[in-house]
């Protein structure tokens, strides 16, 4: 028994990795399927934030991400896109990460495609700016001052939907989906501390505990935390909206839950040999 | 002469911004605009730098024959065919720049960030072991996080006798998210304040010329 | 203490602008200038905007509640000797209107229409403010206090440290295990490789990082070990360069400099995570640095780092980051000890001086937390402690 454990605390790390790739693709293959219950928290305190808007609101969604995060924030931004969309409010995009313009504008001509919303008069993407924090700080005195033109080069003075919105005090509300840096911070410090605009936030769930503090003292809206967070919109918008097609996150749920439930499996297993086999000879638990 | 311009422009740069904080009388607010505008322009300009040393360091390698030398080329032809794409054809949906980065930088970055669950798992194995009884307050609250963030969690809950019908048929991500928002974001604010101290006086270090190794390390 | 003789002074100055209610615009007052009117719109407000930088006027009203709302408000101003024009338009459920773009000093006069079905139905009467502005931003003072007492608790405790009075320092695991690590790449004949985070150099971890490299080069100097740095923004590599540069030059080995191993990778995140990976693959190092900000990549880098068997030294300020580097690295350095690093390692009088200063002043906030909670939570019994949270309250407050 003893030898045994030894050689499961010497498990070959290609095990846990064969392992956590099935756990991963079985369910996605079995399109198994979790009910989704969302209660209280910060992912439904955005939603009703955003359904609290008035009609005709003017929302900017940064997508501060880039591919590699994709698949927990995309879900998020095509939630909170039909959702915005559906309410009848205009959504203005930018990026303060390169490739977040690109994402932005599937998100944005699909949505609205198929949503009926036209770019320039619904939504606009204004495509990426460097400079980070301080390009929000400059949107502060004027938006025109970052985004000369939007992302296929139309002059900012020249789109119909931007004709109200010179500075970002114009803005009814912020959702910054980021997965690092520049990203939330940046828009709570500068557009919601500095000019008093609402700001929500969408991000990895690995970097969800470090925006909390926000919550507790309402610097922020509301969270959507990885992909549970993605689902929880999605969820949220279909139980409001008729019509709205099938998202992603919420399928990848059950994977996800079937993979934490081979995580914990592995953490049990490395507990019961580190006990067994003795602590002294392992003294690994920093 | 090469280490006291940077520290003038430093301390001018860096007073001007926080005098612009707090008056918002002109010139100051102008000041603090106009300076947002040249760090963008600096930062634009930078990006150039990154690509000149791209292509420098990886012509040197394969002129050199250097170890790995044959990486090289594949970088060099994946910068110059993106940014051939980009300039001709532009970067709006359904030209080449767009076809490639829908389904060749989009994938593989994906890929790289879908090795986390691997890495996580790993190291959870290893290193989440109750060695003593703060690492085992720890283990349990990482259960119940797991759990609560995922639909499953409640359904094991539910399993229970009585609990579906209960209080709190919902208890495991209810706890999953108490744990977030009470002793997480306790100890989340508690490093942010003391980071946050450590900016203020690094930054006032700065401004003041005292931090100025990061200009080269010379006094 | 002589330098500190004008605190009490700053902080009577703060207490004095909370205790005061803040004065409305002489020329905006509503209650001199500001008129009001019967017709659809109940209230027309105009106040000269607080706390800008001149040339706006700020303009609230309320709609009458018997009369049905209007399609939309058309706001029109006339400065004093010139023409009227168009201000702007807005939705009947917005009830406040920036305007900028005025001459200072002179009076200007707000009119609203209100339009239905395409055409004015209602006009509101002029009501006029003017113009100015502001030297100090009001809602600001507390920060500025705050500010004031930060600096000058640690420059007074960097003279202190510059007279020559010893400063303890705790000892930091982390930094003292520097010079063991690059010893031990360089007997095992293997490269150093740092990497100091993923972030430009307008971040203040990223500075720090590239003090602690300037450390590292001289060490790797030093023992003749080759050092590493893919950098994934190019600012930051030129800065690393110039800085190990620099070491190199101060350790009498210019010409074991070599530029071309501090290069640029890509600003992607997991495009350099990859690149990064593959550098530790394939040469192998023998001792990995990874001091900075890090985000979702840094467990890809400990864990690859940790499988080529590396000895690890991480640091990070980004709470949710630490956890992974505590799993898979040796040493961890927390939050602050990041920013310490400087100090710890040069032990200069006057940097050791600023982090005592740095001590100081979070005891400084701890107190004002634990003061505010006590406040706070006696005045619900106790009306005079109340006051007290509302200074605290006033002073902590930032827009």
């Amino acid at each position: 028994m003893r030898k045994l454990l030894e050689k499961l605390d010497r498990v070959d790390r290609r095990v846990i990795y064969v392992l956590m790739a099935l756990s991963v693709f079985v369910p996605l293959v079995f399109r198994l399927d979790f009910p989704i219950p969302v209660g209280g928290g910060p992912s439904r305190d955005l939603f009703e934030y955003v359904d609290s808007l008035p009609p005709g609101s003017t929302v900017l969604i940064s997508y501060d991400y880039d591919p590699s995060t994709m698949p927990e924030l995309q879900p998020m931004a095509v939630a909170l896109t039909q959702h915005l969309f559906t309410n009848g409010h205009r959504i203005i995009a930018t990026a303060l990460w390169p490739q977040g313009a690109s994402l932005s504008q599937e998100v944005l001509s699909s949505v609205g495609d198929s949503l009926g919303r036209t770019q320039y008069s619904d939504w606009v993407n204004l495509g990426y700016t460097v400079g980070a924090g301080v390009s929000v700080l400059r949107m502060g005195s004027s938006m025109q001052a970052v985004y000369p033109q939007d992302r296929d080069g139309v002059p900012y003075d020249s789109i119909p939907m931007l004709r109200r919105v010179t500075v970002i005090r114009d803005l009814d509300m912020i959702v910054c989906l980021s997965a690092g840096d520049p990203g939330i911070h940046a828009w709570v410090m500068m557009a919601g501390d500095r000019y008093g605009v609402p700001v929500g936030g969408g991000c990895t769930a690995v970097s969800a505990p470090e925006f909390y503090p926000y919550l507790g003292t309402g610097q922020m809206i509301g969270l959507l935390g990885g992909l549970k967070g993605a689902a929880d919109y999605e969820t949220l918008v279909r139980e409001g909206a008729v019509g709205c097609p099938p998202g992603t996150a919420t399928p990848g749920m059950a994977a996800q839950s079937i993979a934490h439930l081979v995580i914990m499996g592995f953490i049990v297993l490395g507990n019961i040999t580190y006990l067994s086999v003795g602590k002294g000879r392992k003294g690994a638990s920093r | 002469m090469r280490l006291v311009l940077p520290l003038i422009v430093t301390f001018i740069c860096g007073m001007l911004m926080i005098l612009q904080f707090f008056i918002p009388h002109r010139p100051f607010s102008l000041l603090g605009e106009e300076l947002s505008d040249w760090y963008m322009i600096v930062a634009s300009a930078a990006i150039f730098l990154g690509v000149v040393n791209l292509v420098q360091v990886h012509l040197m390698k394969i002129s050199q024959r250097a170890k790995n030398w044959q990486y090289s080329p594949v970088v060099l032809l994946g910068f110059f065919v993106m940014t051939a794409a980009g300039a001709v054809w532009g970067v709006e949906e359904g030209r080449p720049f767009d076809y490639m980065f829908q389904n060749m930088v989009v994938p593989m970055g994906a890929t790289m960030f879908s090795l986390l669950a691997f890495f996580v798992a790993s190291a959870a194995f290893r290193a989440f072991r109750s060695s003593n009884w703060r690492a085992t307050l720890l283990l349990l609250s990482a259960f119940i996080v797991m759990l609560g963030r995922v639909p499953i969690g409640d359904m094991i809950w539910r399993l229970f006798p009585g609990a579906a019908s209960g209080a709190h048929p919902n208890l495991v991500s209810e706890a999953a998210e108490w744990l977030m928002q009470v002793p997480n974001m306790a100890g989340q604010r508690a490093v942010m304040i003391g980071a946050a101290l450590g900016v203020v006086a690094t930054s006032l270090r700065m401004i003041f010329g005292i931090e100025r190794s990061y200009l080269g390390g010379a006094e | 203490m002589r330098e500190m003789a004008f605190l009490p002074a700053l902080l009577a100055l703060a207490a004095a602008a909370w205790a005061q209610p803040e004065q409305p615009d002489s020329t905006a007052s509503p209650a001199q200038d500001a008129q009001t009117f019967e017709s659809m719109f109940e209230a027309v407000c105009v106040t000269d905007a607080p706390n800008d930088d001149g040339g706006a006027l700020e303009v609230s009203w309320t709609l009458s509640g018997s009369a049905s709302p209007p399609d939309s408000i058309r706001i029109l101003a006339t400065p004093e000797g010139g023409e009227e024009f168009e201000a702007g338009w807005v939705l009947p459920g917005t009830d406040l209107f920036s305007l900028s773009g005025l001459e200072d000093g002179v009076p200007c006069s707000i009119t609203l229409e209100a339009w239905a079905g395409g055409s004015p139905v209602s006009r509101s009467d002029a009501a006029s403010a003017t113009p100015s502005a502001q030297w100090f931003h009001s809602r600001r003072i507390g920060m500025f206090v705050i500010t004031v007492l930060l600096a000058a608790v640690i420059f007074w405790y960097i003279n202190r440290g510059k007279s020559g009075r010893p400063l303890f320092i705790r000892e930091i695991a982390g930094l003292s295990a520097v010079d063991d690590a690059v010893g031990r790449a360089t007997e095992m004949g293997r490269p150093v490789l740092y990497i100091p985070g993923i972030m430009d150099m307008d971040d203040i971890q990223t500075i720090a990082s590239m003090v602690i490299l300037g450390r590292v080069a001289a060490k790797t100097a030093e023992y003749g070990a080759n050092l590493l740095v893919p950098n994934t923004r190019s600012v930051v590599m030129s800065v690393a360069q110039e800085v190990v540069k620099e070491s190199y030059l101060q350790a009498g080995r210019p010409d074991a400099y070599r530029r071309e191993n501090i290069n640029y990778l890509t600003d992607d995140q997991f495009g350099y995570a990859a690149g990064v990976d593959g550098i530790m693959v394939r040469q192998r190092p023998a001792a990995i640095f990874l001091l900075g900000t890090f985000y979702a990549e840094s467990l890809i880098l400990a864990e690859t780092g940790k499988s080529v068997g590396a000895i690890q030294i991480a640091g990070t300020a980004m709470p949710s980051q630490l956890p992974f580097f505590i799993a898979a690295c040796d040493y961890t350095l927390i939050g602050e000890e990041l920013f310490a690093a400087s100090a710890y390692l040069s032990r200069e009088p006057k940097l050791l001086g600023s982090l005592k200063g740095q001590d100081v002043a979070k005891l400084v906030i701890m107190l004002i937390i634990v003061i505010g909670v006590l406040a706070s939570t006696a005045g619900t019994w106790w009306e005079p402690a109340n006051r007290v949270a509302d200074l605290l309250r006033f002073l902590t407050h930032v827009e």
